[in-house]
């Protein structure tokens, strides 16, 4: 799509002006073109950061609002199925820290590996994913990202993207995607910070030209194992970056009250940090960008995104216990990241009109999920005993009715 | 907390009275001796044994059973040795550990799981388990003045679904002692926490459709678990029956089964049973499948008395 006025539109076609001299002298651009926006100034420890301007295109930002915009619309969706108890369990939304997976998938190809927490519904779709196939595993549909059987926590995709994310297996906190190299999802607290660490060493061993990103968040920053995992990758150089999502909060504790250093990105010690304006997703991707050039030279990492979350913890939590009312409308205000995109591309020329059309058809992608979620049949009762064991043991189980059933071993849930 | 200057109540998030509002109020009553910690279970648990060998009562609340673990070096290899290796110098018999678990509807993986067995296999360590309110006192109040190190696991389903009067004041529990919750003469069902509500109605269930006439005793502490009373029970029904949440291999049914096997053997008029959880991970849509629920343990009474 491109912007010019009328005439150059018809002098250009006739290809009586050069671009050049269009672009030089109507102020004409298309949406491809390269521009400079600039971002909070980083801060770094150990470290010489970036310098703050990034470039970016209108095609570019479309693309980041689009995905913005649809993990925001998702998470709202989520948020009423729960209180329609049509999603049950656990679920913590990431409504507010859109930019950081969106700016951090910008920076990283499908074959750097990602590894989050519980609050992983977003990342399931920045690695690819569908929105049908994250709320199928909130429901515990079998068309889920884990099958339904991990649920919120555990979001992943299957071997060709039969039905869903983790099959209703994992629910909410367990999303999963093999393609993407999406390792999920993880419901104890800080548990995937060493995972993330192994997942870097076999990039490394395997000699690709790719990272392995470790997101915590900052509660989890004050788990040992964390530590344990960068005395590791920096003891081995390995290609891992270590993203603390820091949204201010450990549940209902401020990182104030549980952390003698709130400055995350500087607690590697050794290693080095940077922090970034986690509501700015240029900054975030400009950040990425030079972390993954970092870490496949030098070593490990970590960045210290600068985020919000506007619900809650989980959905048990109203989120207004501990923090006032004023500094979640002031941020929603001043530092939406989603809205930041849409203000930057209108000011930019972009349609409004293409905007609206756009959110109109995500809101209708979302809708029509929840729908096809609501429907979609539940995992059968069979896949409980399946897949604990490659080789299953030697042990029948027994039933509710009383019959007794061999537990099995199908990876790809094919019955 | 009144009687004991020097007990502490710490954990995530108990100031503010805790994820399950066990300890609301605290903070307001006790000031500095009610306090947050970081999000760090083997901190937590660490840094409260530091405390027991100095003579403090610390009562450190993990949030979750199933974050226990990587509290499992320090209580297996800490406090329950610690008296033991320092050939009495020190203990850290003070300390008493809280965490709920058990299923709850919609845990899932990481907020339902039961994880006594893996502790009543640890000796140095005592496991105490509630059923209900008014045990919830007096069991908690034991374990805190128990001078070995004990670990207390809170039925998370009953903290709203149990109700009932609770004695004002101080008063104790013993440990080591099971309760027997009704008399019978045909068949011993044994369980602890939330599970013996379900062997109650299973007990009703076969009472009133075929006759059968069960004797359900709450075993309250696992260990050590009273032996006395479970063999006395079995040698006068004949019969047993174990059941618990938690996966049926090696779970704490299995030692009752073994010793029961061993020490009541030619009184016996069937093989022991436990109905309990699938061995898989606890699952988030299967729960009602997973759980051992009264039809199935109904089966199994049934199965037993006709063997």
């Amino acid at each position: 799509m491109a912007l010019r006025s009328a005439s150059t539109q018809l002098l250009g076609r006739a290809g009586l002006l050069p671009a050049a001299v269009c672009n030089a002298f109507h102020r004409c651009m298309s949406t491809s073109d390269k521009f400079s926006v600039e971002v909070l100034p980083f801060k770094a420890h150990r470290i010489e950061p970036p310098n703050n301007v990034v470039e970016t295109s209108i095609d570019e930002l479309v693309g980041m609002y689009e995905l913005m915009y649809k993990m925001r619309r998702m998470e709202i969706a989520a948020d009423m199925m729960y209180k329609a108890k049509l999603i049950r369990g656990f679920c913590h939304l990431y409504d507010g820290q859109e930019a950081v997976m969106t700016g951090i998938e910008a920076a990283l190809t499908k074959e750097d590996a990602v590894i989050t927490s519980y609050r992983d519904h977003c990342q399931h779709l920045s690695r690819g994913g569908t929105v049908k196939e994250v709320m199928a595993e909130l429901m515990g549909k079998r068309d889920g990202a884990s099958k339904g059987l991990g649920g919120s926590m555990h979001i992943t995709a299957a071997f060709g993207g039969r039905g869903g994310a983790s099959k209703g297996l994992g629910g909410s906190m367990h999303m999963y995607n093999r393609q993407a190299n999406f390792y999920g999802g993880n419901g104890i607290v800080g548990a995937q910070i060493p995972l993330g660490a192994g997942l870097a060493f076999a990039l490394k061993y395997q000699k690709k030209p790719n990272v392995a990103i470790a997101m915590y968040g900052d509660g989890a920053a004050n788990q040992g194992q964390k530590y344990e995992a960068l005395n590791m990758a920096g003891l081995w150089n390995l290609p891992v970056i270590f993203v603390c999502e820091n949204n201010h909060y450990g549940m209902g504790t401020a990182e104030w009250r549980a952390a003698k250093s709130s400055t995350f990105y500087t607690r590697g010690d050794y290693i080095p940090g940077l922090k970034v304006d986690g509501m700015d997703v240029l900054a975030v991707k400009k950040s990425m960008e030079f972390a993954k050039a970092y870490a496949l030279e030098h070593g490990p990492i970590i960045m210290e995104m600068d985020t919000y979350r506007y619900h809650g913890h989980s959905m048990s939590d109203p989120g207004s216990t501990y923090r006032t009312r004023d500094e979640i409308s002031t941020m929603r205000q001043e530092r939406d990241p989603v809205e930041r995109v849409r203000k930057l591309l209108l000011a930019k020329g972009y349609d409004a009109a293409a905007i609206k059309a756009m959110e109109k058809s995500v809101k209708k992608e979302v809708d029509t999920a929840v729908e096809e979620s609501k429907a979609a049949a539940i995992p059968p009762n069979e896949w409980l005993w399946r897949n604990v064991y490659v080789a299953p043991a030697n042990m029948d189980m027994r039933t509710v009715e009383g019959t007794y059933v061999q537990p099995t071993y199908d990876p790809t849930y094919s019955s | 907390m009144d009687s004991n200057d020097k007990a502490l109540v710490f954990g995530e998030d108990v100031a503010f009275g805790g994820v399950f509002r066990c300890t609301v109020g605290l903070l307001e009553r006790y000031g500095r001796r009610c306090f947050n910690t970081p999000l760090c279970e083997q901190g937590i648990v660490g840094f409260g044994i530091g405390l027991a060998t100095q003579g403090y009562t610390p009562i450190a609340e993990i949030q979750f059973a199933d974050y226990i673990y990587p509290a499992f070096d320090q209580l297996v290899n800490e406090a329950a040795k610690y008296r033991y290796r320092s050939g009495g110098t020190f203990t850290a018999g003070g300390l008493t550990v809280r965490a709920p678990y058990g299923a709850v509807g919609h845990g899932g993986h990481y907020h339902s799981q039961s994880v006594e067995s893996f502790f009543t296999h640890v000796p140095g360590l005592k496991v105490v388990v509630p059923s209900s309110p008014a045990q919830a006192k007096g069991l908690l109040l034991s374990c805190i003045q128990d001078p070995d190190p004990c670990i207390f696991f809170e039925p998370k389903m009953l903290y709203r679904t149990s109700v009932e009067e609770v004695p004002v004041g101080e008063y104790t529990i013993p440990l080591g002692q099971a309760q027997m919750l009704r008399e019978g003469a045909d068949i011993t069902l044994i369980g602890w926490g939330a599970q013996v509500h379900v062997l109650a109605q299973a007990a009703q269930a076969v009472a009133d459709a075929d006759g059968i006439s069960c004797e359900v005793l709450d075993l309250r502490t696992l260990l050590p678990w009273d032996v006395q009373a479970v063999t006395a029970s079995v040698n006068k029904t004949g019969r047993l029956l174990v059941s618990h949440e938690a996966p049926l291999s090696s779970g704490f049914g299995a030692e009752l089964v073994a010793e029961v096997s061993r020490r009541c053997f030619l009184r016996l008029e069937a093989p022991p049973v436990r109905v309990c959880g699938s061995d898989t991970p606890f699952p988030l849509v299967f729960e009602p499948l997973y759980l051992p629920g009264v039809e199935r343990v109904v089966d199994a009474i049934r199965a037993t008395v006709r063997f």
